[in-house]
């Protein structure tokens, strides 16, 4: 007997502020203005795609003690921008990732709740954490955290909302304008929740939105992450897009689901993915090799080589070989604000990796970066992605993935355009929206409604 | 031709809150009640304000659940109950609207500057210049409870002289916020996205500002993660009752909803705004000052009364408001609001009793009135909140001019 044959699901990631995305091309547009933001949400939606995706920083990102200029910089707040894009969409689905660290569980469950009625049912969160001072510095709490318990307030800091989302059941509103009764019960939202992070306690005051939540991102790739994901995330955002990486990845996730009591299809596994679409695959590995060269600016490759080697390299001649110096060990003090920068693990025995490849190839720096950073998931002609993604899908090496164009706002549409009607043709992506929330294009079984004021008799017992 | 910037021309806005201010109104006939967590809801309100060309709506709202008890929860089951935030609502109807300005309420004694900042500059790239925040302070402590991160001490009657020094500080701390909030909004200069290839860079970083704010309550390194939004500076406004929050109104925002209950009273919370803000050194800038009225509006004033009353005893109780009541015709308002005017006010924002029937009123009937004796816009004049205000673009205050 034959397994299944999986649908896919695809979702679209608005360009970053990280070099991945072109602003340089002719065709580049604002990165900030809302039109950029509704013609790409619009494209995704046309291409019949499960959701959104926004990422989030909450500083500017930092090299030499200087703000990093050879990226896009600034971006809008998530919850605001998505509840707009609400307006001009219909289905699609609106993932925002929001930090743990700098928000309180009472406000973001409010705003992801909110979002979820504005939208219909389509709110999405990708819960990220963090630790730094650095980022704290611009905030009122501070960067207080100590990274070994970042996870453990990310936990925690979600359970807390979901009791808050849980606080009303759905059934509390009458609005019986004859009998002059607005709520069934006067202990609609009570909560009180106490913990080694939170000790809150109230009545919530956004009523059970369409979802009964927002679905659940997680993003974290430890183990910790890992677990994190399998006990409460409806949906990993991963970074493994190859096959051998992806099954690897996959099988070790989706093998933790029972240990909490889960099946295999409560969690999607969806890793982001870059491509580049050519006429033919020649014709696409060409335009590969561009894109990355424009994604590598001389001044660009100096300062991926900085993150590597944590020293000054500004004098660096790009088109050179690789710097007869080596890395200096320790504390990577040359990069802020930048994830990437903290994998580096032992920047030594990669550096003499980057050599030996340099020298065994003859490559300058540049060109040595444009080998060793960010090729591009996808190349090839649309039929050749087509057939790659549904490979990928039905080898359970992942769910589906979330494309990140290089291209603001138009960066989609040859892949809506070309792609998506192959996948389509091939019976392996919906024609249609068969439902209206993201729960729904995400084959999730609805949230039952929770046991009606689970928390009131707690709630009313602390507070008398 | 209606023009903002004549000074005989009537500035109006309307503060939508639930099903509206009276709490029976969501008994009404034409009310919704069952909708009002439904974007449709809030999408049709601000379209009929629109209509009616007003300056803007502010939207109403609290982090805590609704209460009739001014200092603690309560347990009622018979008025309207829950809220969505107020600044997605304004996001969610800014692409469906394209002239009214958006004014919600965002609270400063529990949030971060550095989100409501940014979340507001967001508002105003999708509104494209229509954004502007209602600043209020929240000091209740079972509010503070559902935060966790700082204990109020209960505040049991206003008038008592520890509850006035607390509510005081939640003031000062409140223009501190606002401070931040500016800053923030200028920490971006407006030419800084540079897009120089010959240079690799996207930006010129000299154009981006650390606003290293460092106050009592909080300190923010900057710059914004988003760039000057449209306007250069969203509105900027806040409700005062006297005190310290005139102080706030004078020093801080360039809207005041204030609350008189004549003209006399008027002329003196006018003048008491005008000189604190000229003592704040704010002395080229214009602080428009608002009169709040809760307005009962029908073609017959017996039928406005008539309505009230029967609001009042669905209630249980007399309806009370810290603002003027008015019960009567869109006439007898515009008669009230002009003379008011005359007093020293540039406008007013209208609390409607109930919604949707006294904004409609407000678009059918007060509107052409008030045109008819020309003293309202007959079109927008400025596709930004800050022109339909007639306040100039300001210049960012870290570029070296």
């Amino acid at each position: 007997m034959s397994k299944p044959i999986k649908q896919i699901h695809l979702a679209a990631h608005f360009p970053g502020v990280n070099n991945t995305t072109v602003w340089s091309d002719p065709a580049a547009g604002s990165h900030i203005e809302f039109s950029s933001f509704a013609r790409f949400a619009q494209t995704a939606e046309r291409g019949k795609f499960d959701f959104l995706f926004l990422a989030e920083g909450l500083r500017l990102r930092e090299q030499n003690g200087h703000i990093y200029d050879l990226d896009v910089v600034g971006r809008p707040d998530t919850f605001t921008v998505l509840a707009a894009l609400a307006a001009v969409t219909d289905r699609l689905g609106l993932t925002g990732t929001i930090n743990s660290t700098f928000n309180e569980p009472y406000e973001v469950a409010r705003q992801f709740a909110s979002l979820d009625h504005l939208s219909g049912g389509r709110a999405a969160w990708n819960v990220v954490t963090s630790w730094d001072a650095f980022t704290g510095e611009n905030f009122r709490r501070g960067g207080f955290l100590a990274e070994d318990q970042r996870y453990e307030r990310a936990q925690t800091f979600l359970q807390t909302a979901e009791e808050l989302f849980d606080s009303w059941s759905g059934d509390e509103i009458v609005a019986d304008k004859d009998a002059g009764v607005f709520l069934s019960t006067p202990h609609a939202g009570a909560f009180a929740h106490k913990d080694a992070h939170f000790d809150i306690r109230g009545r919530f005051n956004v009523p059970r939105s369409p979802q009964g939540r927002p679905v659940i991102f997680q993003a974290g790739d430890s183990d910790q992450g890992r677990d994190f994901a399998a006990s409460q995330a409806d949906a990993i955002f991963s970074r493994h897009s190859t096959l051998v990486a992806g099954q690897a990845f996959y099988e070790d996730v989706k093998g933790r689901l029972s240990r909490y009591g889960r099946h295999r299809d409560d969690l999607l596994i969806l890793p982001a993915a870059t491509f580049v679409i050519g006429d033919t695959d020649a014709e696409a590995e060409e335009l590969a090799h561009e894109i990355r060269l424009a994604q590598v600016s001389p001044q660009t490759a100096i300062k991926f080589l900085e993150q590597l080697w944590n020293r000054d390299l500004s004098d660096h001649d790009p088109d050179g070989p690789l710097p007869t110096v080596g890395p200096v060990v320790g504390e990577n003090t040359i990069s802020r604000g930048r994830a990437s920068v903290r994998m580096f693990k032992d920047s030594i025995a990669i550096a003499n990796e980057w050599r030996a490849k340099a020298e065994a190839k003859n490559l300058s720096t540049r060109e040595l970066i444009v080998e060793v950073t960010g090729r591009q998931s996808f190349v090839g002609s649309a039929d050749t992605i087509a057939t790659t993604i549904n490979d990928l899908v039905q080898a359970d090496a992942s769910d589906g993935f979330i494309l990140v164009p290089h291209i603001t706002p138009g960066g989609l549409d040859p892949f809506v355009d070309h792609v998506v009607p192959l996948l389509q043709e091939r019976g392996v992506f919906r024609t249609e929206y068969t439902g209206t929330t993201l729960r729904d294009h995400l084959g999730l079984s609805p949230l039952p409604a929770p046991r009606r004021n689970a928390n009131a008799d707690n709630a009313t017992g602390m507070a008398s | 031709m209606a023009n903002s910037s004549s000074p005989d021309q009537l500035h109006l806005a309307v503060a939508l809150d639930g099903a509206g201010w009276h709490p029976a109104a969501w008994r009404e006939n034409d009310a919704r009640p069952g909708e009002l967590f439904d974007p449709g809801y809030w999408a049709d309100l601000v379209a009929e304000a629109e209509r009616g060309l007003l300056d803007f709506v502010t939207i109403e709202d609290s982090l805590g659940l609704q209460s009739d008890d001014p200092f603690e929860p309560d347990d009622r089951i018979d008025r309207v109950r829950g809220r969505l935030d107020a600044v997605l609502i304004a996001a969610r109807v800014a692409p469906l609207t394209n002239g009214i300005g958006l004014v919600p309420a965002a609270t400063v004694t529990q949030t971060e500057p550095f989100h409501v900042s940014k979340s507001i500059a967001t508002l105003d790239y999708v509104s494209t210049g229509r954004a502007g925040v209602r600043v209020q302070i929240s000091p209740r402590p079972d509010v503070a409870d559902l935060f966790g991160r700082r204990a109020l001490p209960a505040l049991s009657a206003i008038k008592d002289p520890a509850a006035q020094q607390q509510v005081n500080e939640y003031f000062a701390e409140a223009a501190d916020y606002v401070e931040v909030l500016r800053r923030l909004w200028d920490s971006w200069e407006d030419d800084a996205e540079i897009r120089d290839v010959a240079s690799g860079r996207f930006v010129d970083r000299d154009k981006l500002h650390y606003i290293d704010f460092d106050g009592r309550w909080f300190s923010v390194k900057g710059p914004s993660i988003t760039p000057r939004p449209p306007q250069g500076q969203p509105i900027v406004a806040a409700l005062g009752h006297g005190g310290l929050s005139h102080q706030l109104i004078a020093s801080s925002t360039d809207v005041g909803f204030v609350t008189p209950h004549n003209a006399a009273e008027a002329a003196d919370i006018a003048a008491d705004i005008d000189t604190l803000r000229r003592a704040s050194g704010r002395l080229e800038d214009t602080v428009h000052v608002f009169g709040d009225v809760v307005v009962f509006l029908d073609d017959d004033p017996k039928a406005a009364q008539a309505r009230r009353r029967r609001l009042d005893e669905l209630a249980g109780a007399e309806y009370r408001s810290d603002a003027e009541i008015f019960v009567g015709t869109p006439g007898q308002l515009a008669d009230l609001l002009l003379e008011w005017q005359a007093a020293g006010l540039s406008g007013f924002r209208m609390r409607p009793a109930s919604l949707p029937h006294d904004l409609i009123q407000i678009t059918d009937n007060l509107i052409p009135e008030l045109r008819r004796r020309g003293r309202f816009r007959s079109a927008y004049e400025s596709a930004t909140l800050r022109g339909l205000l007639g306040l100039p673009r300001p210049a960012d205050r870290y570029a070296i001019a």
